[in-house]
């Protein structure tokens, strides 16, 4: 492991990129943040512009008009980046993937790494996609 | 005017966690004018609903909006009950106050979180979603689900409550009281937060009545209106509560709305726990056959204000025309009123005060090139990709 990659794996800076979602992943997103969860005992913390982020954390489905903005937000992160589709819509398009505004699951975007499905997902399951994200650094 | 800066905020900001675009027009650190941009939340919800099942489109307006995930299903039952001509068992009407209220709870203490937020005070952030978790771990234990319950179908609920979880509940609700008694007497007592929200973002009635706002946001200003009491539903009238209104019209008066509001909703929850132990178990849902043809509207209390469902129906199994409007569309208005001649800093906070919700409020948006002023969408270049969108289902299926 090299010195980059161990500091990488203590303190991931997470992006969170609000696609055309219904808001329940966006609030369980800030619900991990507080005293129940707190993930900022793992160093996990979220950040506001796309340039300090080793994480883009992309909810929702993505519609035509989220589309070019996903792919210039994704161009703006230093390389390496993750990418994380995190719930049912950022995975697959979920109930709204039959929607005339539907641009594509986030993996046919950009490149994800990990898929955290679920409608929302729980604040465990997000801990848990966020920790085997932390265990493929090496 | 010449001398006017254009901030922009958005539309991916970490202010509010969804996307939408602000153009704060400024002279100095006073806000002018301020204009908005939406669209990158758009779903095509009524059209998608035009697809689906009765019974799957509950599922589906539960998605327009994951804070308030029962009031769509709420009004959309309300009106599917009004076309099909039924009414739920008193029991089921008492388990969808108790989602409704358990709903509002949340919705406002989230809110409050967000304003502390906003303020500065992450203090009152942390506490108010420490305080919320227990809410939510009630709903998982009554629905299964954290977030979107399913709780609701035409003629009655999915899932009953009873025993062990009418005494969870009264375990919570007890809890959250004293909860409530601390957070109120810390947000109420306190001077920073007096001081940064007292006189700012101040709507009139007259305010309010113009942009026809709704829920905490008119209440907030005086305007006592509140569709569980001016066009009852469900269990509303059965049991005993009241109206919370403020007349000042301040962000601090929107925050007083809503924490009295929470004493209400658990006066109402209490009261519809008695109710449930009343009832004979199992009593859930009427059977409904078959929808009829004809038009229904449909309206519910969410904890942003009034929403309305409107739906025409042909006796098939799926709605011709489903109209949403919800809460946040009218009250995102008076932004206009309320950031104008502000500084920048309460912008924010008035900004927040409405308790903005821009996935329920979504609209059709042209899509203007910045630089050129070109349209990149119209309206025919959208029906051109409905079309292709028909194609690519019929090659699909072929």
């Amino acid at each position: 492991m090299g010195l980059k990659n161990f500091f990488l794996k203590k303190s991931l800076w997470v992006f969170h990129f609000a696609g055309a979602s219904c808001n329940n992943c966006d609030i369980e997103i800030l619900d991990i943040l507080t005293p129940r969860y707190d993930v900022e005992r793992f160093g996990v913390q979220l950040v506001g512009s796309p340039r300090h982020a080793d994480v883009i954390l992309v909810s929702g489905s993505i519609n035509q008009r989220d589309k070019p903005r996903l792919l210039e937000v994704y161009n703006q992160t230093s390389k390496p980046v993750f990418v994380v589709a995190f719930g049912a819509c950022g995975c697959t398009g979920g109930v709204f993937a039959e929607g005339n505004t539907f641009a594509g699951p986030v993996d046919q975007i950009v490149p994800v790494d990990a898929y955290i499905p679920g409608c929302p997902p729980k604040p465990e399951a997000m801990i848990s996609g966020l920790s085997k994200l932390m265990q493929t650094i090496s | 005017m010449a001398n006017q800066k254009i901030i922009p905020v958005g539309p991916y900001h970490p202010l509010q966690e969804e996307p939408e675009l602000f153009k704060l027009y400024c002279e100095g650190e006073t806000v002018r004018d301020i204009k908005w941009e939406t669209g990158y939340n758009h779903r095509g919800i009524e059209k998608l609903s035009e697809s689906k099942t009765f019974e799957q489109v509950f599922f589906l307006v539960e998605r327009i909006c994951g804070i308030c995930s029962t009031s769509h299903p709420f009004a959309f039952a309300n009106c599917m009950e009004e076309i099909a001509q039924v009414e739920p068992p008193d029991r089921a009407k008492y388990i969808r106050s108790i989602v409704g209220e358990l709903e509002r709870l949340h919705s406002h203490y989230l809110w409050l979180g967000l304003a502390g937020h906003f303020l500065g005070y992450n203090t009152v952030w942390m506490w108010a979603w420490k305080y919320r978790e227990p809410i939510l771990d009630l709903f998982e234990i009554i629905s299964g689900n954290r977030n979107s319950y399913a709780m609701f179908k035409i003629g009655g609920v999915r899932r009953d409550v009873t025993g062990d979880q009418i005494a969870l509940a009264r375990k919570t609700m007890s809890d959250l009281k004293k909860k409530n008694d601390l957070l109120t007497g810390a947000v109420m007592d306190d001077p920073v937060i007096h001081a940064r929200t007292k006189g700012v973002g101040v709507l009139t009635r007259e305010d309010v009545m113009d942009y026809a706002a709704v829920g905490p946001t008119a209440r907030a200003s005086g305007w006592d209106i509140d569709v569980r009491r001016d066009d009852p539903y469900a269990a509303y009238d059965m049991v005993e509560w009241k109206v919370i209104t403020a007349p000042e019209g301040d962000v601090f008066a929107k925050a007083q709305v809503r924490l009295l509001e929470n004493y209400e909703s658990i006066k109402i929850i209490e009261q519809c726990l008695d109710g449930l132990e009343k009832e004979p178990e199992g009593d859930t849902e009427v059977k409904v056959r078959e929808i009829p043809e004809g038009i229904g509207t449909g309206r519910a209390e969410a904890p942003r204000g009034e929403v309305f469902h409107f739906v025409k129906t042909d006796g098939s199994n799926s709605p011709v025309r489903h109209k949403i409007r919800a809460p946040s569309y009218v009250n995102i208005a008076t932004f206009r009123k309320s950031c104008v001649g502000q500084t920048i800093s309460d912008a924010t906070i008035s900004l927040a005060a409405v308790d903005p919700c821009y996935c329920c409020t979504e609209r059709m948006a042209f899509a203007y090139d910045w630089h050129t002023g070109r349209k990149i969408y119209d309206g025919n270049q959208l029906v051109e990709l409905s079309k292709q969108k028909t194609q690519q289902i019929i090659k699909n299926n072929a």
